[in-house]
C-alpha cells in the first residue's frame, strides 16, 4: 500500500519537480564528425575561418598530457577569435577576459571526432552586460553553424 | 471505358495511396535522422552505438524502454549524470527522435508496451537480492558507476556505463515493466546480463522491481542547485605592479605543483601580429595529474582549459582572475565533475591569495 502511493502520487511530482529546473541541453554545444582525428581537426579551422575568425592557437592537450606520462587520445583545443573584437572588448570589458578567446574543444573517439563549445549565450547569464548580448548571440549563431559544418563535412 | 484505361487509373490511385501513406513516414525518418544528428548523436553515436552516452541501437534495450520511458528520458535527463533535459524540444519533435531510435529495432521486434500496473514483490528479499547480483556494478545505493562512457574514461570493450538506479531522472522515467523487462532480459552487447539466465525466478525479479523502485531518489545534485548561484569568476586585487603581481603569481603556480606553460599579454592569445597591450596578461598553466582524473570523469573537460590567470590594469591598479571552475561546471550536468571542482576551486582561490597577499 505504501509503495503504491508512492508510485502514484511521489513519481509525477518528481517528474513536474524535474520539469520545472532550468533547460540545460543547449549551454554545451556538442557534435560528432565521422571521419579520422587529422581531417576533422583541419576541417574544424577551415570552418571557423569560414565564418571569419582567425585561428589565434591550437593547444595540444594530449602531448602535455603523453609528456606527463598518461595514455590519451588526440585532444586539442582550438582558440579563435576576430582581432577587432578581441580588442574592443580587452579595453572596454577586461572582466570577460578570463572567458576569452573563444574556444573548441575537439578529441578523438576512435574513428570519429568530437568538438563542443560552451555556448557563448551563457556569458549574457554570467556577465549581464547588455551592450553585448547581440554580440554574444552572433557568436553562438557563428559558432552553431562552424559546428554543424564541421559535422557535415 | 477500355480495360486498360481503368487498370492505369487503378494503377495510378494505388501509386497515389501509396505515396500518401509513405511519404510522411519517409519525412518523419528524415526529420528524425537530423534531430539525432543534431541534439543524439555527438554523445550516442551516429548509428546509437553510444561513446560519452549509452548505446540505444540495442535490441535488449528497445525491447525494455517503452515510448513513456523514452520521452520522459529526453525530457528529464539524468539530472547530475551528463545526460541533460532536453526540453526545447517540441513534443512532435520528440515523438519522432522516438519513432527514429525505434528504427534500430531488429526487423519483427515488438514494441515495448506502455504498462502502467505496479507490480508486487518483497523489498526485504530484494534488497538481498541486490546486494548479491547489483550492488557491485550498480553501488550499494543504486548511486550506479563512475565517469562517462568513452575512451578517457575506461575501454571501449565496455560500452555502457552502469546507470545510476537512484537517479530521480530514471525513477521517473522508468515503469516496473521497463525494469522487469530489463532484468530478464539483459542487455546483450553490454556488461548486465538476463537474471533469468542467472537462474532467478520472476518472483525473485519482481522482488528486485520493488526494491529498485523504492531507492530515495538522489538529492538533486549540485549543478542543479548551488552552482547556477556562483560567481563567472575568482577575482582578487593586488597590492602590487604588474611584474610583481606576475612574479608572485608564477611562484605561487609552483608551489601549488602545477606546470607554468605560458606568460603572455592578452592580445597574444588571439593574434601573433597583435599589438602588445601590457595591461592585460595572461599565465597559463596546468596540472597533468589532476587533469588526467578530471578527464577520467568527463572527457568534456577540456573547456576549462586551459588552467588560465588573467591580470588586468585598470587605473594603476592590477587584479588577478580565473573562471570559477565551479559556475561553468553547472552546464556540464555532471556531479562527480563537480566535485572536481570544487577542488579547483580551492586551488585558485589558494594561488590568488598567496600572489596577491
Amino acid at each position: 500500500m505504501k509503495f503504491r502511493a508512492l508510485r502514484h502520487i511521489f513519481f509525477p511530482w518528481l517528474a513536474a519537480m524535474l520539469l520545472a529546473l532550468p533547460a540545460r541541453a543547449d549551454e554545451l554545444l556538442m557534435v560528432r564528425a565521422e571521419r579520422p582525428f587529422a581531417d576533422a581537426i583541419n576541417d574544424l579551422q577551415i570552418a571557423i575561418q569560414d565564418h571569419g575568425y582567425k585561428v589565434a592557437r591550437i593547444q595540444r592537450v594530449d602531448v602535455g598530457l603523453a609528456s606527463g606520462g598518461y595514455a590519451t587520445a588526440e585532444y586539442r583545443l582550438v582558440f579563435f577569435g576576430k582581432p577587432e573584437e578581441m580588442r574592443e572588448i580587452e579595453d572596454r570589458y577586461p572582466e570577460l577576459l578570463p572567458y576569452l578567446p573563444l574556444k573548441i574543444v575537439i578529441f578523438a573517439e576512435g574513428n570519429s571526432a568530437l568538438a563542443l563549445a560552451y555556448n557563448p549565450a551563457i556569458l549574457q547569464g554570467f556577465f549581464k552586460i547588455d551592450p553585448l548580448q547581440s554580440r554574444f548571440q552572433r557568436w553562438e549563431k557563428d559558432i552553431r553553424e562552424i559546428l554543424d559544418q564541421f559535422a557535415a563535412q | 471505358m477500355p480495360l486498360i484505361q481503368r487498370l492505369h487509373r487503378f494503377i495510378a490511385a494505388c501509386v497515389v495511396c501509396t505515396l500518401g501513406s509513405a511519404a510522411p513516414a519517409a519525412w518523419a525518418t528524415d526529420d528524425g535522422a537530423k534531430l539525432y544528428a543534431h541534439h543524439c548523436a555527438a554523445c550516442h553515436g551516429s548509428r546509437g552505438t553510444g561513446g560519452v552516452g549509452v548505446p540505444l541501437a540495442l535490441p535488449d534495450f528497445l525491447a525494455a524502454a517503452d515510448d513513456n520511458f523514452l520521452r520522459k528520458t529526453i525530457r528529464l535527463g539524468r539530472p547530475g549524470r551528463v545526460m541533460p533535459a532536453f526540453r526545447q524540444l517540441s513534443d512532435a519533435e520528440v515523438d519522432t527522435l522516438i519513432r527514429y531510435i525505434r528504427g534500430w529495432a531488429p526487423t519483427g521486434t515488438s514494441k515495448a508496451a506502455i504498462e502502467k500496473s505496479s507490480i508486487k514483490g518483497n523489498v526485504e528479499r530484494g534488497g538481498k537480492l541486490y546486494a548479491r547480483y547489483c550492488a557491485a556494478c550498480h553501488g550499494a545505493h543504486g548511486e550506479g558507476g563512475h565517469g562517462t562512457g568513452v575512451t578517457f574514461s575506461r575501454p571501449r570493450d565496455l560500452p555502457v556505463l552502469a546507470p545510476a538506479l537512484n537517479n530521480p531522472g530514471l525513477l521517473a522515467a522508468a515503469s516496473d515493466a521497463t525494469i522487469k523487462t530489463t532484468l530478464m532480459r539483459g542487455r546483450r552487447g553490454t556488461p548486465m546480463p538476463s537474471f533469468l539466465k542467472l537462474g532467478l525466478k520472476e518472483q525473485d525479479i519482481d522482488d528486485l522491481v520493488v526494491y529498485v523502485r523504492a531507492f530515495k531518489p538522489e538529492t538533486l545534485p549540485d549543478p542543479v542547485q548551488s552552482m547556477a548561484d556562483e560567481p563567472p569568476v575568482i577575482e582578487r586585487a593586488s597590492p602590487y605592479d604588474m611584474d610583481k603581481t606576475v612574479e608572485r603569481l608564477k611562484e605561487a603556480i609552483g608551489a601549488a605543483n602545477m606546470r607554468l606553460i605560458r606568460t603572455e599579454s592578452f592580445d597574444r592569445t588571439f593574434s601573433e601580429d597583435s599589438r602588445e597591450n601590457k595591461r592585460h596578461v595572461v599565465v597559463d598553466s596546468c596540472d597533468f595529474d589532476f587533469l588526467n582524473q578530471a578527464l577520467k570523469i568527463d572527457p568534456r573537460v577540456g573547456l576549462f582549459l586551459p588552467c588560465r590567470f588573467t591580470l588586468s590594469e585598470r587605473d594603476g591598479k592590477v587584479s588577478v582572475s580565473t573562471i570559477n571552475p565551479k559556475r561553468l561546471s553547472a552546464i556540464f550536468n555532471n556531479s562527480e565533475l563537480n566535485q572536481l571542482c570544487d577542488k579547483m576551486h580551492k586551488v585558485y582561490v589558494d594561488i590568488l591569495e598567496e600572489a596577491t597577499f
